[in-house]
């Protein structure tokens, strides 16, 4: 009865079947009562540290900031826990309260894969069934992380329904959670869905922010000026943003996929033009056409490839406190090279549209102007995608625009006129 | 008074349970839609569901889905379900819509049930809002004269039965299975259970929906429940009959034997 449960503002909600009520209920009672609980959160932190890696490193990146404007980088190296990304913190979590709940099975969706790997791992880890449903184009350009999902014993069930992307994979779960409920929690991998998950999965994931303030305090002595995130559900954003928000002098800014650019319609650019609505639980911004009916997104990153974006982001947006903007495909790959070329950091496809915006953020700021970017994963299962974009397939040896990505890159790529960073430097 | 409370007066006059009939507006397009509904109609459905195809129906099972998904590639508006509305009240049956809650929200909750209302529609179905969410259409049902119909479900809490109901009219969506839409060779002793337990807080009609699909089976739900909810058997019985050439044929068949079910004693 109480009409604003979980709000951010007007966004928010529970807008699921009345069967998952009681579920949603429980998992409440279950975090609530788990995050007061000395033994859950030592047992959280003893698995951050002896299992994921934790703390992962904040990195300096002056070769890749020589780009972007005088600004200096910083990256929080998510791509560095195990399995490869941000998601494990939130997965970890989750999958702690699945046994305190006393379930046997956990399900998921997963886009890029990522999000499938870490729940598959962390049900190998702590003895749960697993079920993973993933969208049927995004098994064929992830196929990697569907192999990787099925060696840790999970089931992948591919969706073929609808867009077969990461919204039809979700509404797949949702089925089988209506169903299966009493045995089984839907390990919802990002900050949108019915309360408690926005709040939830952003709480799992603020030891990124946690971290990153700390660190780069012990370096610069003081804050960030601006906080740069990728934001497809948005939870490696909310993770890194959350440390900041009472932070008035700290700019934050999410970095949504601008696909074939905002013009095209095929893009993942909740905020430029979306607008308000209801997807998958969740009051927020919803690409959708002038009936309500969602609209087919679109990206180069499986991650970002979703039409919907986590209720709190709708908020941080509506209110101002943080600010969103497109990346297209294209920057997105130029940043990826760039970062690549420079540092010797191989970053997932979808952190490399944070790293494109730090670019632009870097250019247009004054000197010297601190930049923390949430590196959320790395980009191993994006080889072949860039291998493919970077004409870097086969045997034609010069086919890399005369090798320019195999070797060293040029100290000023606006002189060189071949440089795969012409692109977002132009 | 509403045309439900009517509807469902008569049938207990008749000692009878009702009979609610599910068909996406829209499939396989506007006009056979339409058909489709007064054919049921005419057959012995007394209520029809007029359902709202969606992108995203996360409380269907496959034959839904591939309906919606049939209706919204030859090119369904959500406006085209007024005509549906239209065509079942004239056929002489009671019409109310199923939706999911976006495209009731974008098309504007008030505008709609104003709409709905003008069009003969008598209440909505709501699979995705419940009544916590749902103080707008709430507001607007009743400034329009329509029933808000919200789901009770197996696992349902008894304090949510009674606060469910409460918000309820017409009649309440009572679902059978932890599940989706779909037909299931049994529709259990589960129903029943859920059908006492909330006949114990409200004097609503409560009419029992997910699973059925025979009229053996309606006839067990008419035995404990006010009305028999049937949806994907009637779509599949529509969609393969256009596709095998038969027409209306094997819809009407199995309405029929679905009416004589909820009237066997």
């Amino acid at each position: 009865m109480t009409e604003r449960l979980g709000r951010f503002g007007d966004f928010g909600g529970r807008f699921v079947p009345e069967a998952l009520i009681a579920a949603l209920e429980e998992l409440d009672e279950a975090r609530t009562q788990a995050m007061a609980d000395p033994a859950f959160t030592e047992e959280l932190a003893r698995l951050h540290r002896d299992y994921t890696g934790r703390p992962t490193p904040l990195t300096e990146v002056p070769r890749f900031a020589e780009h972007a404007g005088g600004a200096r980088v910083f990256l929080k190296r998510e791509d560095l826990t195990h399995t490869g990304s941000h998601k494990i913190n939130n997965v970890l979590g989750q999958a702690l309260l699945t046994v305190r709940m006393g379930k046997r099975r956990v399900i998921a969706e997963t886009g890029a894969g990522q999000h499938g790997v870490a729940t598959a791992t962390a049900a190998a880890l702590m003895g749960l069934d697993c079920t993973v449903y993933m969208g049927e184009k995004d098994t064929r350009r992830q196929a990697l992380n569907v192999a990787r999902m099925r060696l840790l014993g999970a089931e992948v069930i591919p969706v073929s329904h609808g867009s077969a992307t990461l919204k039809d994979a979700i509404n797949e779960a949702l089925r089988d959670w209506v169903t299966n409920v009493e045995d089984t929690h839907y390990l919802l991998g990002t900050v949108t869905g019915p309360h408690p998950f926005p709040t939830m999965v952003r709480d799992f994931h603020r030891v990124i922010g946690d971290e990153a303030h700390d660190q780069l305090r012990a370096v610069t002595g003081g804050l960030p000026d601006v906080v740069c995130a990728c934001v497809g559900g948005g939870s490696n954003a909310m993770g890194i943003f959350h440390r900041f928000r009472d932070e008035p002098s700290v700019r934050l800014v999410g970095f949504e996929a601008g696909g074939e650019g905002v013009q095209t319609g095929r893009h993942s650019a909740r905020f430029s033009t979306g607008e308000p609505g209801v997807l998958h639980g969740a009051a927020t911004y919803v690409l959708q056409d002038e009936d309500g009916q969602t609209l087919d997104s679109h990206s180069v990153s499986a991650g970002l490839d979703y039409p919907s974006v986590g209720p709190e982001h709708a908020y941080l947006r509506d209110t101002g406190r943080a600010e969103y903007q497109p990346v297209n495909d294209d920057e997105a790959m130029e940043a990826f090279a760039l970062l690549c070329r420079t540092e010797g950091i191989l970053p997932a496809l979808e952190s490399a549209h944070a790293l494109a915006g730090a670019l632009r953020v870097g250019r247009e700021s004054a000197p010297g102007t601190v930049i923390l970017v949430n590196l959320s994963g790395r980009g191993d299962k994006d080889v072949e995608t860039a291998a493919q974009w970077f004409g870097l397939t086969g045997d034609d040896t010069t086919a890399a625009g005369d090798g320019e990505l195999g070797t060293r890159p040029p100290e000023h790529a606006p002189d060189h006129p071949h440089a795969p960073a012409e692109g977002i430097e132009a | 008074m509403n045309a439900l409370d009517t509807v469902f007066t008569t049938c207990r006059e008749e000692g009878r349970a009702a009979l609610m009939a599910y068909l996406p507006a829209g499939f396989p397009d506007n006009q056979a839609s339409r058909e489709a509904m007064v054919a049921v109609a005419e057959t012995g459905a007394d209520i029809i569901e007029v359902g709202v195809p969606y992108t995203d129906p996360l409380m269907d099972g496959p034959v839904i889905q591939d309906a919606a998904d049939r209706a919204l590639a030859a090119g369904f508006r959500v406006r085209d379900l007024l005509g549906n509305v239209e065509a079942v009240a004239a056929a002489g049956a009671v019409p109310v819509v199923m939706s999911y809650w976006n495209p009731i929200l974008r098309y504007g909750p008030d505008a709609f049930a104003r709409d709905l209302a003008a069009a003969g529609g008598a209440g909505m179905v709501t699979p995705d809002l419940i009544p916590d969410e749902a103080g707008q259409w709430r507001a607007a049902a009743e400034s329009h004269g329509l029933a808000p119909i919200f789901l009770v479900a197996p696992s349902s809490t008894d304090a949510r039965l009674a606060m469910t109901t409460a918000a309820c009219r017409g009649f309440v969506y009572v679902a059978s299975t932890m599940g989706v839409t779909g037909t299931r060779t049994s529709v259990g002793a589960g129903a029943r259970q859920l059908v006492e337990r909330t006949r114990s807080v409200t004097d609503l009609p409560l009419c029992v929906g997910l699973g059925v699909s025979t009229g053996a089976q309606a006839a067990e739900v008419a035995s404990f429940a006010d009305g028999v909810i049937v949806g994907s058997a009637l779509v599949r019985a529509l969609g393969d009959g256009l596709d095998a050439g038969a027409g209306l044929g094997p819809l009407r068949e199995l309405t029929a034997e679905l009416a004589e079910g909820v009237r066997r004693s």
